[in-house]
């Protein structure tokens, strides 16, 4: 069990460890913090987006275990010694990933709210499922609601990436 | 959204979890997967003083066969048993109805055992697992107990878990069983609960029906079992027009109420249909 920690006013905070894109943070929380709220004010991760903050549109999507959840229903103490990665940790060595690329120039980002979340959740299903049909990739971005881009030039990214196409054919 | 505070236990064993419920009480909510949980401290519903949480209990997460069983751990997630190999073998209408619920997002986080126990008429994996006969292993600092996961719920959105027990698993018997399946109709194909849905499973010895459990989720204030319409059916010879009749009396069984999510007409209506493709699905295809 992390470590607790009583403050002088009684307040009770907990040390854990974020692993959170192939580096561990140390950081002293309370047993209510959730692990959005964590994520953006202590690590100053602000590419994790809150949007309803009750699982219902995904914007607050992270990979914890390499799986996506929604992190506004995680508290970041239930999160302590698991590997996380945010969209911060997607990009290598300051290399947009595939999927990023493709998006882009497939005109797949609007106003760019919920990008994080259907970046990620595109990354979980492609290394699940190099070669996802159409319906696989619908499914698989289902809990991230977009409200600007009508999906299609989304799914068309993703189908693209898998296929190892990053411009788009004719428009 | 503001989450009231609470102090955090996170014990090691199912025996610790137990002895820390029994020492708190009713001041004590169990943690699972959090999707209900969290939803309701941050919607004001819910502000326990104590959570307990299940996250290192690793053994509760299993699915398993066993002679004469499957087991499956109450830890196990909605997407755990949506890709088991073995319940996709021998249940694949239980996967099936894991894969009817929410989002990726939520199926990674939700557990069956929260599912089951938050009790409420909507949930997705109980009719399919009552059709099967499944029953459920409570544990407590007194001891355990198993019963028939039908006679679980109750009243309205009530269950009989005491306090102090842990949901720990859920065993699905070997069926006499040659079918089964669970068909829900929902307002969008993701993330949405049912408006109304139904499980059935049937026995099948050449054209005659020998025995069939029909479990209506959304239908009543309770997962329902509708034994009237399973009657109606057993020893008689399949055809269209007695399916239609079981759907008739499984609708005029229900007792659905109006809400957002759809008129209790219209889902009686629902129900009667569903019911009828639902024993027509698991008297074709098996456990589908
Ligand atoms: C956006 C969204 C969409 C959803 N869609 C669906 C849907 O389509 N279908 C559906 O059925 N549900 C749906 N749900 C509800 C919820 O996700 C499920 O009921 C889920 O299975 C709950 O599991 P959990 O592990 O998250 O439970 P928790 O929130 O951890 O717990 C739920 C309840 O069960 C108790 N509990 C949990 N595990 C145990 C245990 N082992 N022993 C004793 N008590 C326990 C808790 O104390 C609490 O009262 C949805 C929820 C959200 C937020
Ligand atoms: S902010 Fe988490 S799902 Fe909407
Ligand atoms: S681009 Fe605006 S919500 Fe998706």
């Amino acid at each position: 069990m992390a470590q607790a920690i009583t403050d002088k006013d009684g307040v009770k905070r907990y040390l854990i460890t974020l692993n959170v894109n192939g580096d561990a943070h140390t950081v002293l929380v309370k047993g209510n913090a959730i692990l959005t709220n964590v994520l953006r004010e202590q690590l100053d991760l602000t590419g994790t987006k809150k949007g309803c903050e009750l699982g219902d549109c995904g914007s607050c999507t992270v990979l914890l275990d390499g799986k996506p959840v929604d992190s506004c229903l995680v508290l970041a103490i239930e999160a302590d010694g698991r590997e996380i990665t945010t969209i911060e940790g997607v990009a290598e060595n300051g290399r947009l990933d595939a999927i990023q690329e493709s998006m882009i120039n497939h005109a797949a980002v609007q106003c760019g709210y919920c990008t994080p979340g259907m970046v990620l959740s595109a990354k979980a299903l492609l290394t699940r499922n190099p070669n996802p049909s159409e319906q696989e990739v619908r499914e698989a971005i289902s809990g991230n609601l977009c409200r600007c881009t009508g999906y299609v030039h989304i799914v068309e990214a993703v189908l693209a990436t898998a296929q190892g196409r990053l411009t788009p054919d004719d428009h | 959204m503001y989450v009231p505070d609470f102090e955090y236990h996170a014990p090691k064993s199912v025996a610790e979890a137990c002895a820390i419920l029994a020492e708190l009480g009713d001041r004590a909510t169990v943690l699972a997967g959090g999707t209900d949980v969290l939803h309701k401290m941050k919607v004001g519903k819910l502000a326990p003083e104590h959570l307990v949480s299940l996250k290192h209990l690793d053994e509760l997460r299993e699915i398993r066969e066993e002679p004469g069983r499957v087991v499956i751990g109450a830890l196990a997630s909605h997407n755990q048993i949506y890709n088991s190999r073995l319940l996709q073998r021998r249940y694949l209408s239980l996967s099936m109805a894991a894969h009817t619920m929410a989002s990726n997002q939520i199926c990674n986080l939700g557990t069956v055992g929260g599912n089951i126990v938050n009790g409420v008429p909507s949930a997705d994996l109980p009719p399919i697992l009552i059709a099967l006969n499944a029953s459920i292993r409570l544990t407590s600092a007194e001891g355990e107990r198993t019963m028939p996961l039908e006679d679980f719920f109750h009243g309205s959105a009530q269950t009989r878990i005491k306090q102090g027990e842990i949901l720990t698993e859920i065993v699905i018997p070997d069926q006499a069983t040659t079918g089964s399946t669970y068909l829900k109709f929902g307002l969008r194909r993701s993330g949405a609960l049912a408006v109304a849905a139904a499980a059935v499973s049937v026995q099948v010895a050449g054209d005659t029906l020998h025995g069939v459990r029909i479990v209506l989720a959304s239908a009543a204030p309770t997962v329902l079992r509708v034994t009237g319409a399973e009657r109606s059916l057993v020893g008689r010879r399949i055809d269209d027009d007695l399916l239609a009749e079981a759907g008739y009396l499984a609708a005029k069984a229900s007792s659905p109420r109006d809400s957002i999510r759809g008129s209790a007409e219209y889902r009686r209506n629902l129900v009667e249909v569903l019911t009828k493709r639902a024993l027509r699905k698991a008297i074709d295809e098996g456990h589908a």
